[in-house]
């Protein structure tokens, strides 16, 4: 009798596992072919139903109305804990890339939504077509470019080291032995498990968490976007960022693979940005030229 | 799709050896699951007894007072900001093995679990049982040592064995305090990967298995203790 029970468990934990194999397949091919119109045309029913489950900011008569106005719901990615990228500001999502993707979604005459998510679950929320794009001061890499496709680039960025002032780190050479606070999945993450192995470094879910953790003593640097380090760095005391640059790196919105309208749309979108001096103008707005 | 699976695998497993992030997890979640729960279990023990203490005799009644508010404040606050409490506010400002912080944290938690299990364990036990050992010439700890407690185990055995799976469970969210553990392993090769399944149906299934493995450890014992019933 247990035997038996013991079998048919396992034989339903495979079955269980087999057919989400079959399904994570047929949910690669049709997400690579879904376009940006199949999916807003879904969404637009869905409110229409009076279905809102996606609906975070918007009430549901709003998203109907705006849905119906324009050409559609334009899903975007973000971990807003990384100003002046993305960041709370009262409950409404501000910086650099919301803005960048409410122009674009100006631009393509559509209504955009930001979902606020863990920076380490924006690709998988992008391959697996929960959102349309991810736009979190994303740095264009080659092994995210196998999961994703990213657009043009539209701004320059770089890794830095975040010590206490007191510190006598003063670059990655100094690193190899010591404890690194990152936040996980980040380029920082990446750099620092190369430069100090996995033992060394500590993967915090936000990287206000592993800042935290620096200003306690608990770690002795932490390696973060560059623009969100000054941002650290000014709002607390006893921090410093070192001069070293660890890499060049540049930002770019990423899409799920294959999906060349809404690619194609954003870059043409983004090129006018550029053009017209938009992306310049927000920039300088969050991040005030030194 | 067999391919798939084999690729997906390998990708998530065997290359760069990632593999390791959930053997080394594995160990961290058993480590401080273990030690945990001996913690609560000595916690659990003697805030038990001092709560059934007072309400048979009216007897320690500071201590009781204590234990209420460590009973309030404990199973009204989630673990996840306990946690958190303990490794930013109470350990702040200083360097800590996070494994031993992650222990206290959980023990303390668990520990107030297992004290209502002990306290309904030591009410369910008859209280003529208690009345038979003082007659006999125990003194009150002595009655509860040697009469009271054993019955009570045998009786609590399996509420305790449900604590322990939770507790197994519950240590999931250590990764909250940047401690590596079998879930955080998971998730980092997740954001290497990004691939969900895999990663994530692994994690399951070891914390599936060790939640199968203690319970029949738990029935084997429980077997045991029901012999000397006949």
């Amino acid at each position: 009798m247990k035997k038996n029970v013991f079998a048919m468990a396992i034989a339903a934990c495979m079955a269980a596992s087999l057919a989400a194999c079959g399904g994570a397949g047929t949910a690669e091919t049709t997400g690579a072919q879904t376009t940006a119109a199949q999916t807003t045309a879904a969404q637009t029913t869905a409110a229409e139903a009076g279905e809102t489950a996606s609906a975070e900011e918007t009430t549901p008569a709003e998203t109907k109305a705006e849905a119906e106005a324009a050409g559609g719901v334009l899903v975007m990615a973000t971990n807003a804990e990384f100003a002046p990228w993305e960041y709370y500001e009262g409950d409404k999502i501000v910086g650099i890339d919301p803005e960048i993707a409410q122009a674009i979604a100006d631009k393509l005459g559509m209504t955009l939504e930001i979902e606020d998510m863990a920076f380490d679950s924006i690709i998988p929320a992008v391959t697996s077509g929960k959102a349309d794009f991810g736009a979190a001061g994303m740095t264009v890499d080659e092994d995210r470019m196998v999961f994703v496709d990213f657009t043009d680039t539209y701004a320059n960025a770089s890794q830095v080291i975040i010590v206490k002032e007191t510190s006598e780190i003063a670059g990655s050479a100094d690193l190899s032995d010591k404890k690194i606070g990152v936040q996980l999945g980040t380029t920082g993450d990446l750099l620092a498990t190369d430069l100090a192995g996995d033992d060394n470094v500590e993967r915090y879910n936000k990287g206000f968490e592993a800042v935290q953790a620096l200003l306690q003593d608990k770690i002795d640097a932490v390696v973060i976007d560059s623009a969100p380090a000054n941002v650290f760095v000014e709002q607390s005391q006893g921090l410093k960022v070192c001069d070293e640059a660890m890499s060049q790196e540049e930002y770019a919105i990423a899409v799920a693979k294959g999906n060349t309208e809404l690619l194609d749309k954003i870059n043409g979108a983004l090129k006018e940005l550029k053009e017209d001096g938009t992306i310049d103008a927000i920039m300088n707005k969050y991040i005030p030229a030194e | 799709m067999w391919k798939n699976f084999c690729d997906a695998f390998y990708l998530n497993f065997i290359k760069e050896d990632r593999w390791h992030y959930i053997a080394d997890g594995l160990a961290v979640t058993l480590q401080i699951t273990l030690l945990a729960a001996l913690l609560g279990i000595a916690i659990g023990l003697i805030v038990g007894i001092i709560r059934t203490t007072y309400e048979k005799t009216r007897k320690l009644k500071v201590l009781n007072f204590f234990c209420t508010v460590y009973l309030t404040v404990i199973r009204g606050t989630p673990i996840v900001v306990q946690l958190l409490i303990m490794y930013f506010v109470i350990f702040g400002n200083s360097r800590i093995d996070k494994v031993p912080v992650a222990v206290l944290a959980f023990g303390i938690n668990s520990g107030a679990y297992v004290a209502e299990i002990f306290r309904s364990g030591i009410n369910s036990v008859d209280g003529g049982q208690m009345e038979a050992g003082r007659s006999l010439g125990f003194n009150y700890l002595e009655t509860m040592l040697y009469i009271v407690l054993p019955q009570a185990f045998k009786n609590v055995l399996p509420t305790l064995c449900n604590e322990f799976i939770a507790l197994l469970k519950e240590t999931s969210v250590v990764g909250y305090i940047a401690l590596q553990d079998l879930t955080k392993g998971g998730d980092i090769i997740r954001s290497r990967t990004y691939s969900s399944f895999m990663p994530l149906i692994a994690v399951a299934m070891i914390y599936l298995i060790l939640v199968m493995i203690l319970s029949h450890l738990i029935g084997i014992l429980e077997r045991r203790l029901k012999r000397s019933e006949r």
